[in-house]
């Protein structure tokens, strides 16, 4: 988990949805591909939104497997073992055939390996694809869930794999994750060097960060605060980072022109006081980047 | 011919419970034999994943030939009850089994189309 | 007509004001209706429904595997065969990380000597409780890094048509999840009505599209609330365009308003704060309990 080299993992979550998380990763990654090479990950696979905002084309797909149990008709004694096995229902004995639910299946391999007449090889299983996209020094990975699958977190592991074996070179790695803070959070986040906490200052977003701050702390991982249009709502966010000792690296401006923008899907770098909030926002991760490397 | 009902209870008063994967009883009637058996589903109501197909199983084990139910099975359970090809009555929910079956009789239930 | 109807209020892409639409509409239906809130992965509507809990239970989802270190003989087939990394072994022991593992079994079936039980994962509580409106909902907490399943989005549910039933509701108003995963399949489950709530964005309206897959899977009737109307005219538009091509219809226009995050601020619902918002919501109720009714009918 502890990088060698100099790579930067930063994750950008929230415990509460449409706090800006898209928001941000698209703009810090847009901003340090001014001067550097930089990798943006979207692992909100149910609902990925950062290549509305990167334009570029789309250069490579890979398609996302996860290992299913495949039935052979030819090897089986329906048994039965193998519905008892799976803890997660994904087979089922139809008379003379077991059905196999790709869907449910969870990849443990048990039914398979257990199977006393070898009888459920694994097989791959289309899950979703990584598209890459490339915009000059900016690369987006977009992860992208099939709408009938129901587990993002095999999807999210596989797109970490895919990342370290590939654009392992990149020092900044930017992986905009799914709200909440249930398992597809943990697996997004959960590996990353530092996890930036987008909030908003009203009591939802307070409720949804302390939430968000306790998965953090479970994870043992590094993480600070934004808070997202700042000036509108109270003060609570402010007094309970204070209180607790988070620290808050960047005060985004509530301003009903950054939401117009936004809803365009334009990026907001030539917007001076957003700016400013983006660039201050690199040095603080940078100083922490380099502390962190010792 | 057996006809199942998803079910709150194991009673011709118990009331028919909506949903499929995760009823809380079978109950199966044998019309021939004219007697009632309950099945408690409740373990598989517990379950966090996969309770459509780990009931489904069950039905399917039952083999009954007409399912009485409210919402109807989901997709997934639908996809194995396809191996039994069963005929399927929906929306019963706030019946008693035995007003169901009444209904049912009387031919006032709607049939669901397995596809 | 003594079924209970539910009308789940959905959006695909979180901000998009879900929350207050439920709770408005909660508001307004008074006690005609019983609240469920199955967003329940870092859930907000009892922040402003002023919940006074009656009840509250543990909730266990999937199973966790343990190790008896006094039966354990340090063999590592458990970490041979583990898919989730879930195992380690450190100064002569093996341990299990509980946010790693995913309750498969595997490792229970294959130790020699039976060390390794599957308990089950104390993952969140859930709770019925008496709202400020007169009426009950039910609702959940979701543990840090617990699995949002389908079973706690289940559990909420049961609970709510039991209460609607005994109190004599006949609406189900639904906070639903984001997404498009296995606890918004759960929260759809039954639902006559979906309003979905969205934005002039393309994010949103990405989104939308997304979730609407899964309404249709679930037979439910989709109807359209555009909230910050104003903040796009153009997506606003492509929105519309995106709703007649599906036959949808689309209920009401809400725009930008800053009293939905000054009624959060006061822990208030937004129907009860502003008399303008009130007007809308009460004519999205009015049709949302129309084609609710009309559904049950044929």
């Amino acid at each position: 988990m502890a990088q060698t080299s100099n790579v930067f993992k930063l994750a950008v979550a929230s415990g509460k949805g449409g706090t800006g998380k898209t928001l941000l990763s698209t703009n810090l990654a847009s901003f340090v591909s001014e001067f550097d090479d930089v990798l943006l990950v979207d692992l909100d696979v149910e609902e990925p939104n950062d290549s509305i905002f990167v334009k570029g084309l789309v250069s490579d797909v890979h398609p996302q497997y996860k290992m299913v149990p495949q039935w052979d008709v030819a090897r089986c004694d329906l048994c039965g073992d193998c519905v008892d096995i799976c803890n997660f229902n994904a087979l089922v004995n139809v008379g003379k055939m077991i059905v196999v639910y790709e869907n449910l299946c969870h990849s443990c391999h048990a039914c398979s390996e257990l199977c006393h007449k070898k009888a459920l090889p694994m097989k791959k299983h289309h899950v979703g694809d990584v598209s890459v996209i490339k915009s000059q020094n900016l690369t987006l990975l977009e992860g992208r869930l099939n709408v009938n699958e129901e587990q993002p977190v095999a999807l999210i592991n596989n797109v970490h794999s895919l990342v370290n074996q590939n654009w392992s070179k990149y020092k900044y790695q930017i992986f905009d994750s799914p709200p909440g803070t249930s398992c597809s959070m943990v697996a997004s986040t959960g590996k990353c060097d530092y996890i930036l906490l987008v909030t908003e200052p009203t009591p939802f977003g307070l409720n949804d960060l302390k939430l968000a701050v306790d998965a953090a702390k479970l994870m043992k991982r590094p993480f600070g605060v934004v808070i997202n249009k700042y000036g509108s709502g109270n003060k609570d966010v402010e007094e309970y980072c204070r209180d607790n000792g988070i620290e808050v690296l960047g005060k985004i401006p509530f301003d009903i022109s950054i939401a117009e923008r936004y809803s365009k899907g334009e990026l907001l770098l030539d917007k001076h006081c957003f700016r400013s909030v983006v660039s201050s926002l690199y040095n603080k991760l940078e100083n922490i980047r380099i502390s962190q490397n010792g | 011919m057996k006809i199942l009902f998803t079910s709150t209870g194991s009673e011709w008063s118990s009331k028919i419970d909506p949903r499929f994967g995760r009823a809380e009883y079978l109950l199966i009637y044998d019309t021939e034999k004219d007697e009632l058996i309950s099945t408690d589903n409740r373990s598989v109501n517990g379950k966090a994943h996969g309770a459509g197909t780990a009931t489904a199983q069950k039905v399917f084990d039952l083999s009954p030939d007409v399912i009485i139910t409210g919402n109807g099975p989901g997709e997934n359970a639908a996809r194995v009850l396809q191996h039994l090809n069963p005929k399927i009555f929906i929306d019963a929910q706030g019946l008693s089994v035995k007003d169901a079956y009444e209904k049912y009789s009387a031919g006032d239930l709607s049939q669901l189309p397995l596809s | 007509m003594d079924s209970i109807r539910e009308i789940v209020v959905l959006s695909g892409k979180g901000g998009t004001g879900k929350t207050s639409v439920a709770s408005s509409l909660a508001y307004l239906a008074g006690k005609e209706a019983i609240l469920a809130d199955c967003d329940v992965d870092a859930s907000n509507l009892h922040l402003i429904m002023g919940p006074d809990i009656i009840k509250k239970e543990l909730f266990y989802g999937g199973e966790v595997a343990q190790i008896d270190i006094e039966t354990c003989i340090q063999c590592g087939k458990c970490k041979e065969v583990c898919r989730f990394d879930a195992i380690s072994f450190s100064a002569g022991v093996h341990t299990i990380d509980n946010l790693s593992c995913e309750g498969c079994g595997y490792c229970s079936r294959v130790c020699p000597t039976g060390a390794i039980t599957m308990m089950p994962r104390l993952s969140g509580e859930f709770y019925i409780s008496g709202i400020r409106n007169g009426s009950q909902m039910s609702h959940a907490k979701l543990f840090a890094g617990g699995e949002n399943s389908g079973k706690l989005v289940a559990t909420v549910k049961k609970n709510a048509y039991r209460m609607a039933k005994e109190r004599g509701c006949d609406y189900l108003i639904t906070d639903g999840a984001p997404g498009i995963g296995c606890p918004v399949v759960s929260s759809l489950s039954g639902a006559k009505v979906a309003l979905l709530v969205t934005e002039p964005t393309m994010s949103a309206l990405h989104d939308l599209k997304r979730v609407l897959f899964v309404v249709r899977r679930f037979n439910a009737i989709p109807l359209l609330v555009i909230n910050k109307s104003d903040i796009n005219e153009a997506v606003s538009e492509e929105i519309k365009i995106f709703a007649k091509s599906e036959k949808i219809e689309h209920l009401a226009d809400i725009p930008f308003n800053t009293a939905f995050v000054e009624s959060m601020g006061k822990a208030r619902i937004v129907a009860e704060e502003n008399q303008f918002l009130k007007g809308i919501f009460e004519s999205v109720w009015e049709k949302a309990k129309e084609v609710a009714d009309s559904s049950v009918q044929n």
